[in-house]
């Protein structure tokens, strides 16, 4: 039952939740406006919000100087790579987990649980050195293989709660009407496993696109992804406000657009399944 | 009615994800054990020696890593505090219902998207900058004397940036606790007159409360870690003023190569996080029973 709600207590709520929505917004929406100016009306003073001559040359300019592009696909390989690989290694894991479980199955997960809470400084030493000798340092490889691991307790854990929601009866109950393993993967399982193991993937592309400790650390020039392209923006020459824009606008807009789909996903990925 | 044969087909399933990570927690984290007890420099090759304590009591007494203790407190306690009471205020306002109230919801999780280096740049360019930035125009605006934020104020300052990512994420968590709350149950507690504050104590805030604690502890986590948007903005200066642990080890390791003091430093990090890990896992297993 909808409870009546007064006019002008949703017109007070309105006007509040736009105010406080549109603030905390803000800098993403300068970022943007920033990024069509140029590099002079970008830090005149006053600012203005709308009323400037647009321009896209910011956005040529990053291609042309530092480009942009290789950066870009460092971050595509980097953060698609690991999640695949790492959904290659976990679904297997996680079916098992959710469907024989055994007595050791919950000290497992919780096991794997508290890798993602190393700190990453507590084995930054002996992970450069082994990058170094073994070439791996500035090389797509080798940060697909950092993120696979950083990110591969996540995306067991997810896996597992999306697993343990399917009837285990449903098989038992397909196998009697004489489906074969082919067609019971095929027709019973897939169709209920794939939105998880979707959700799953869109989080985990996310926080690998974003994560910044290992790709700032084990990256220099040639494979840099987009967070580390960035930072180095922290100390070029002369004017630069509306280049350091277009390039940010590019590095977030793809990722904000996925991370807007999966904000449910998003709550139950990252509280390891402790909030739904 | 798992039989011999599932389970060990189950334990091969396992296998590779198990094995994967025990590599990748265990021999690291072994290595660094191993070299926190040896001098050991980059610079200096082939000169590794056994030396005991020396590195932990040398990174013990540096007045750096009391700087860097204090620091890294202050900021996960100033972001957690900014997180955890706004992102219920924000929790609660977006509960309601309002005109736009999606669109809303989607501008105030936006900032947990951004990635770290965008974030720490835009804020400090854009906005923290003394001359050109925002801030500084709004303070002229009103007559006062711009700051200089990462200047004079640089852990206030970062701790602000972490902040904002970090919101969205206590306002979506407690979002989706607030709205399992029974409807009925704030219902009865309306027609037997509570107000909006007693409705907040005695019924919302109880339900909050493990949202609570898995933000705080998640966000623990991560912020002990936070370590870009320092390295961007005031690489954990002026002086010290802005180093965390994370950083101080960051720079003994690769900026200064003594990697027997940041080992130390490392494990001195690891047994930081892993008391809050020992509450977060104590938590988290009880739910995976119930």
């Amino acid at each position: 039952m909808a409870r009546a709600i007064s006019p002008r207590r949703k017109a007070f709520f309105t006007l509040i939740g736009w105010t406080i929505g549109l603030a905390i917004f803000f800098p993403i929406l300068w970022t943007f406006l920033t990024s069509f100016k140029t590099e002079g009306e970008a830090i005149a003073s006053p600012p203005s919000l709308l009323f400037f001559d647009w321009t896209t040359e910011n956005y040529s300019e990053v291609q042309s100087r530092s480009d942009y592009f290789k950066h870009a696909m460092n971050s595509v390989v980097i953060s698609f790579g690991s999640t695949i690989l790492g959904l290659l290694i976990a679904i297997p894991s996680a079916w098992a987990m959710a469907f024989s479980p055994t007595k050791r199955t919950k000290d497992i997960l919780m096991w794997m649980l508290s890798t993602k809470m190393l700190p990453p400084v507590g084995v930054l030493v002996p992970i450069y050195l082994i990058f170094r000798d073994w070439n791996l340092l500035d090389t797509r490889l080798g940060l697909t293989i950092v993120m696979t691991l950083i990110n591969l307790p996540i995306i067991v854990w997810m896996l597992y709660t999306y697993f343990k929601e399917i009837p285990g009866d449903i098989l038992e109950a397909a196998r009697m009407d004489g489906a074969s393993l082919a067609k019971e993967i095929v027709y019973v399982l897939a169709p209920m496993a794939v939105p998880g193991i979707a959700s799953t993937m869109l989080l985990n592309i996310i926080l690998a696109w974003n994560e910044a400790f290992w790709t700032l650390n084990l990256s220099a020039a040639k494979a840099a992804p987009l967070t580390a392209f960035i930072a180095s923006y922290s100390s070029p020459e002369g004017l630069f406000w509306a280049k350091l824009s277009a390039a940010s606008t590019l590095a977030i807009a793809p990722i904000l657009v996925l991370g807007w789909f999966s904000q449910r996903q998003l709550v139950r990925g990252l509280t390891f399944g402790a909030v739904k | 009615m798992a039989t011999l044969h599932t389970r060990s087909s189950a334990r091969l399933m396992m296998a590779p994800a198990v094995i994967m990570l025990l590599v990748w927690m265990a021999v690291p984290l072994a290595m660094t054990l191993y070299f926190s007890f040896l001098r050991y420099n980059l610079l200096t090759p082939g000169l590794e020696e056994w030396v005991g304590f020396f590195n932990y009591k040398y990174f013990l007494t540096d007045p750096a890593f009391g700087d860097a203790l204090v620091n890294t407190l202050l900021l996960v306690g100033g972001v957690l505090l900014i997180t955890v009471i706004g992102g219920t205020m924000l929790a609660l306002l977006l509960d309601q219902p309002f005109f736009g109230q999606g669109i809303v919801r989607l501008m105030v999780i936006a900032p947990f998207f951004v990635m770290p280096t965008v974030s720490a740049l835009v804020w400090k360019n854009m906005f923290m900058h003394p001359v050109y930035g925002l801030f500084a125009y709004v303070w002229k605006l009103f007559g006062l004397e711009p700051v200089d934020w990462l200047a004079s104020l640089p852990l206030f300052s970062i701790t602000m940036m972490v902040a904002w990512q970090w919101l969205p994420f206590a306002t979506l968590i407690l979002l989706t606790a607030l709205q399992s709350l029974d409807e009925e149950q704030k219902e009865a507690a309306e027609m037997d007159g509570a107000g909006f504050f007693s409705k907040f104590v005695y019924i919302v805030l109880p339900h909050l409360a493990r949202a609570i604690t898995v933000v705080i502890l998640i966000e623990t986590i991560f912020l002990l870690s936070v370590f870009a948007e320092i390295l961007v903005t005031t690489s954990g200066g002026p002086g010290t003023q802005s180093t965390n642990i994370t950083y101080l080890v960051y720079t003994q390791a690769l900026l200064q190569f003594d990697v027997g003091g940041a080992s130390a430093g490392g494990i001195i990090a690891v047994i930081l996080a892993n008391i809050v890990a020992f509450f977060l896992i104590r938590l988290i297993g009880k739910n995976l029973e119930a």
